[in-house]
């Protein structure tokens, strides 16, 4: 029970410093757009090629948001050695983690939202009679991804030219989540019977579970100095 | 390091010799393969780095391991150590591999299990000694370092098991036979003779970088002692 208001807490001041400051939701939003904008140039989907290169834009997107978000949400914490000053908490480091990955994970989907919108929007292109399934999908992956994202932010704030060190650690390690995330989009958008699609959506699960718990055990050695 | 029991210099001539046998026995000794012909003969060296790469980063986890639990300066030497050497022989896989496949294959890259594995190994090789070099404060080096390397391993199996389950769902492009049905008792002593060369040489360029984190230990050690001995005065 103290261990969820730990949580719960760090959660709330993540959320309270993005409010007063509103720079990452901003930004990571910002540039979801732009890319939605840009891939219409590259890519100019409509009709029945819109349904095979949506899935993989809406995940290198939501990728590269999710990038700027962790760059900032890591690199918040070491103005005024706030991370220091948690780390001194008499708390389990890993409760940190899941704090700050809960805020991550509640601002990627936020701007994965305004992605999903504008694609919608500008590609005439309806996500509602598939929106249950679509949104498990991007749910279970987005977990996934800011599961390794919110360690790897950590990891990369130690070290110089971070902008660059997060997308090269995180990439590779987040192979799985990419093609998982985009099979299931994919079918999940087509309107497949789930049962179709179920086993990317097990492994994102999967994926999901073993990376919350190994950055759980790992985080208290990322912290300490 | 054991210098005395088994010099360096005498690791460097047994790997010498080693390669040269199996250097021989690639091309004398073993057969040709009867639909490939003499291209074929890349497959000992190709495999022996492969297994030698997944070798290497498993001793990346090791020390990683090793380190985080007894903070033993050598576990990250092995550590720092073997991610080095084992880049160079993931490399080599992804060399011969494509010279490989063109001949037999008619293509130099698929987007197969085994191949995008061994790549996303070789990006992961490439993350571990780039993050190394970038730690601001070089204390925390080892600790990051070591996270980094235990993440990485455990994601190796899980893109391997994803990308199998991807191309399982699509027509391969191309699969060539050979591989895996059946080697000849020749090829197959090759083979392994070609991965104690391999091992051989990678066990003397792991020991030699591990000769080099010791000295270079040993020398900050002795300037810090200096250091404070200038300073007494």
């Amino acid at each position: 029970m103290r261990n969820l208001r730990i949580v719960g807490a760090i959660f709330a001041k993540d959320l309270r410093v993005e409010w007063r400051h509103r720079e990452t939701l901003v930004s990571m939003c910002v540039f979801g757009l732009l890319m939605v904008f840009l891939f219409n140039f590259a890519f100019e989907p409509a009709g029945e090629e819109a349904l095979r290169l949506l899935p993989g834009l809406l995940w290198i997107a939501f990728a590269f948001a999710g990038i700027l978000g962790f760059n900032r949400s890591a690199a918040a914490e070491l103005e005024n050695s706030c991370l220091e000053g948690m780390a001194l908490a008499p708390i389990d480091p890993g409760l940190i983690y899941l704090g700050k990955m809960l805020a991550n994970l509640f601002f990627l989907l936020i701007a994965e939202a305004v992605v999903v919108f504008a694609v919608s929007l500008w590609y005439n292109f309806s996500f509602l009679p598939s929106i249950k399934w679509f949104a498990l999908t991007v749910f279970l992956g987005t977990l996934g991804y800011v599961a390794v994202g919110t360690i790897f932010g950590a990891v990369s704030a130690n070290t110089r030219m971070r902008e660059v060190m997060l997308p090269v650690l995180q990439f590779p390690v987040a192979v799985p989540v990419f093609i998982a995330g985009i099979e299931a989009t994919t079918g999940a958008l087509r309107g497949s019977p789930p049962a179709e699609y179920a086993s990317w959506l097990r492994l994102l699960i999967g994926f999901s579970v073993v990376f919350l718990v190994l950055s759980y055990l790992l985080f208290e050695y990322v912290l300490e100095e | 390091m054991g210098n005395k029991t088994f010099p360096l210099t005498l690791h460097l001539l047994l790997t010498l010799v080693w390669v040269f046998v199996a250097l021989y026995m690639i091309f004398q000794y073993a057969p040709e393969e009867t639909t490939m012909g003499e291209v074929q003969r890349i497959f000992y060296i190709h495999v022996s780095s492969a297994w030698t790469a997944f070798l290497a980063y498993f001793l990346v986890f090791v020390g990683s391991v090793g380190y985080l639990w007894k903070r033993a300066p050598f576990a990250d030497d092995l550590a720092q150590a073997s991610s080095e050497v084992g880049l160079v022989f993931c490399t080599c896989v992804l060399v011969t591999g494509p010279l490989w496949a063109k001949p037999v294959w008619g293509i130099w890259w698929t987007w197969d299990a085994r191949l995008t594995s061994t790549f996303v190994l070789w990006l992961l090789f490439i993350a571990y000694l780039m993050l190394r070099s970038y730690v601001l404060n070089p204390g925390r080096t080892e600790v990051m370092a070591a996270v980094v390397g235990i993440i990485g391993f455990v994601d190796v199996p899980i893109v391997y098991m994803s990308i199998r389950w991807w191309r399982t769902q699509h027509p391969q492009p191309v699969i060539a036979g050979g591989e895996g049905s059946g080697l000849d008792a020749a090829m197959w002593i090759t083979l392994l003779v070609t991965w104690g060369a391999f091992l051989c040489l990678f066990s003397y360029l792991l020991r030699q970088r591990l000769w080099l984190a010791e000295g270079r230990r040993e020398a900050r050690r002795l300037r810090q002692g200096l250091a404070l001995q200038t300073s007494r005065e």
